[in-house]
């Protein structure tokens, strides 16, 4: 009973990470009608950050308030990042679906060699609050704290965003121009606004993914967001594109399967079940769990 | 009285496909102006050119003006904001919203949403408020789709079939409802329904290939048989007797007829 107790809980501390990264991924490809293949750097940034702004940045560090303003400086750039990243790079592309591929793949490349020219290609411990190295008691099951701080910090950004798009006029226009974005503009709203925005929160969630990773996984390394993204770009087909809750339920349907089948089957037949999980979903439920529907 | 909209030599191509080839023709300050043609002509593709929504693999050559002010190359948003109210086809409410949702979006910033209007000309939309607009009929969602529009000032509104696939006492409310509008802000309409043409406009404007192959007064069209017969494919029982069709028996229309 432990052990299910803590692969469930594992499970979902991973299937926290994977939403923190498809929340953002899938408004923006649900909005914009973006492939962001460049929302990887989004969480090395983040994460990188924070590695240094706990070491550097004047009353950040690895621990206490210290630890939260590492985080917090983490996330400010991880934002900022994809701020300019919209700016400058998509939003001359918009509708020109090729180019904008190209450009984010070769941003994601390009992001992944200047963290590795800049700290380095190998891991690095990662700077993390002594508490959250220990583990607590679950039901019979020592469950990592850093995973369950991966948890909640989920939980509150599902909740944020879910109240955002719920009770702003912003909010209001994101779920319509997931729906129908031509609709939007033509009542006069500019929806380009949006799409920074979209890009904003979904960067400032992939930022906080690289963050909280770095205490689940320990280190940070410069490929680490380009191997989330993977997983993330499959948690947002089987959720629906556009759908953040759809995004967390598929989150928790990966982050199970992947960590049950890889505990009682083979290391790694985890991921091929994951694979076959979205084949089976693109032939059954193209639309994903929640279809094209922000907050369904 | 100078139009309130020109649009002069207007070219449209998308995909390669030279849909609009030149098309001329001028809308007046008061009353509804027809767009008629059969499938195919352009007449959706000459409104969307016009409120600037034409797809970004189109090219769209000519001049469009709304008074004085060009409105070629101007952000959709910008020319909805001046003034351009823009009533798709198929509505294109937003299923996943409330019915006050859909209404608030429609709101701008710095001018008082009108919406003691709208409830008047649509009482049904204050009070299916917090229903979801997808589970709307069509009617009620062609209601909605007007509503939002007349929340704000229009100095001119483009209507694209706004009766299409809707019951035919809808059609005469929806009929009745654009008859309203039109005697404060001149229309643009695109409509196939021949009874709701004769009850409401005034100029008509004939697409045919991608020109424009006839002008002048609706009424007159109507009445020209052999004309409407080439230009739009439907005979003279269809064009000139209203009874003939469903819909167009409907008491409010047929009143209109007598006139």
């Amino acid at each position: 009973m432990g052990t299910v107790i803590l692969l469930a809980l594992t499970g979902l501390g991973l299937a926290a990470l994977y939403f923190l990264v498809a929340s953002g991924l899938s408004l923006v490809f649900g909005l914009a009608d973006v492939l962001n293949f460049a929302h990887g750097l989004f969480l090395g940034v983040g994460a990188y950050g924070t590695w240094w702004a706990a070491g550097n940045l004047p009353g950040a560090g690895p621990d206490g308030f210290g630890f939260v303003l590492a985080v917090a400086f983490g996330v400010a750039a991880g934002t900022l990042v994809a701020i300019l990243v919209e700016l400058v790079l998509i939003r001359p592309l918009y509708s020109r679906t090729i180019e904008q591929v190209l450009v984010t793949v070769g941003l994601s490349l390009a992001g992944v060699a200047l963290l590795q020219a800049t700290w380095g290609a190998d891991a690095r411990p990662f700077p993390r609050p002594g508490w959250t190295r220990q583990v607590t008691g679950i039901l019979g099951a020592q469950v990592p704290n850093g995973g369950l701080l991966l948890i909640i910090a989920a939980v509150l950004v599902l909740g944020a965003i879910l109240a955002f798009l719920r009770w702003t006029r912003y909010g209001l226009v994101i779920r319509a121009g997931v729906e129908n974005r031509e609709m939007v503009t033509a009542l006069g709203i500019d929806v380009r606004k949006a799409f920074t925005l979209v890009f904003a929160i979904g960067g400032a969630a992939a930022a906080l993914a690289g963050a909280l990773g770095g205490v689940y996984f320990g280190t940070v390394s410069p490929g680490q967001g380009g191997s989330l993204l993977i997983f993330a770009f499959i948690v947002v087909v089987i959720g629906g594109m556009g759908s953040v809750v759809g995004s967390a339920y598929a989150a928790v349907v990966v982050g199970l399967v992947q960590q049950f089948v890889n505990y009682y089957g083979t290391s790694g037949l985890g991921d091929i079940c994951v694979v076959g999980l979205l084949a089976v979903v693109l032939l059954l439920r193209p639309q994903g769990i929640a279809g094209k529907v922000a907050t369904a | 009285m100078e139009p309130i909209l020109t649009v002069e030599e207007l070219s449209v191509r998308i995909s390669g496909l030279h849909i609009l080839q030149g098309v001329s023709f001028t809308v007046a300050p008061t009353g509804v102006t027809v767009l008629l043609g059969r499938n195919g002509v352009g007449k959706t593709t000459t409104l969307r050119a016009i409120v600037g929504l034409t797809p970004p693999a189109g090219e769209v050559r000519g001049t469009i003006r709304m008074g004085a002010q060009s409105l070629l190359a101007r952000p959709t948003h910008r020319l909805v904001r001046g003034g351009l109210g823009y009533v798709p086809e198929d509505r294109c409410v937003f299923a996943g919203l409330t019915v006050a949702e859909n209404l608030r979006l429609a709101e701008r910033r710095g001018s008082t949403p009108a919406y003691d209007k709208v409830f008047a000309l649509f009482p049904e939309l204050d009070r299916r408020g917090r229903q979801r607009a997808g589970s709307l009929s069509g009617g009620q969602q062609q209601m909605l789709a007007i509503g939002r529009v007349l929340l704000n000032d229009n100095r001119l509104l483009l209507v694209d079939e706004p009766t299409k696939g809707l019951a035919p006492k809808v059609v005469t409310e929806v009929a009745e409802v654009l008859e309203r509008v039109a005697e404060s802000v001149p229309v643009l309409l695109v409509e196939q329904n021949l009874a709701v043409v004769r009850r409401l406009a005034r100029d008509a404007v004939v697409l045919a290939a991608g020109k424009v192959a006839w002008t002048g007064d609706a009424h007159e069209l109507l009445l020209e048989t052999a004309l409407t017969k080439s230009l739009l494919g439907v005979g003279s029982a269809e064009a000139a007797a209203p009874s003939a069709r469903s819909e167009l028996a409907s008491p409010a229309v047929a009143r209109k007829d007598k006139l």
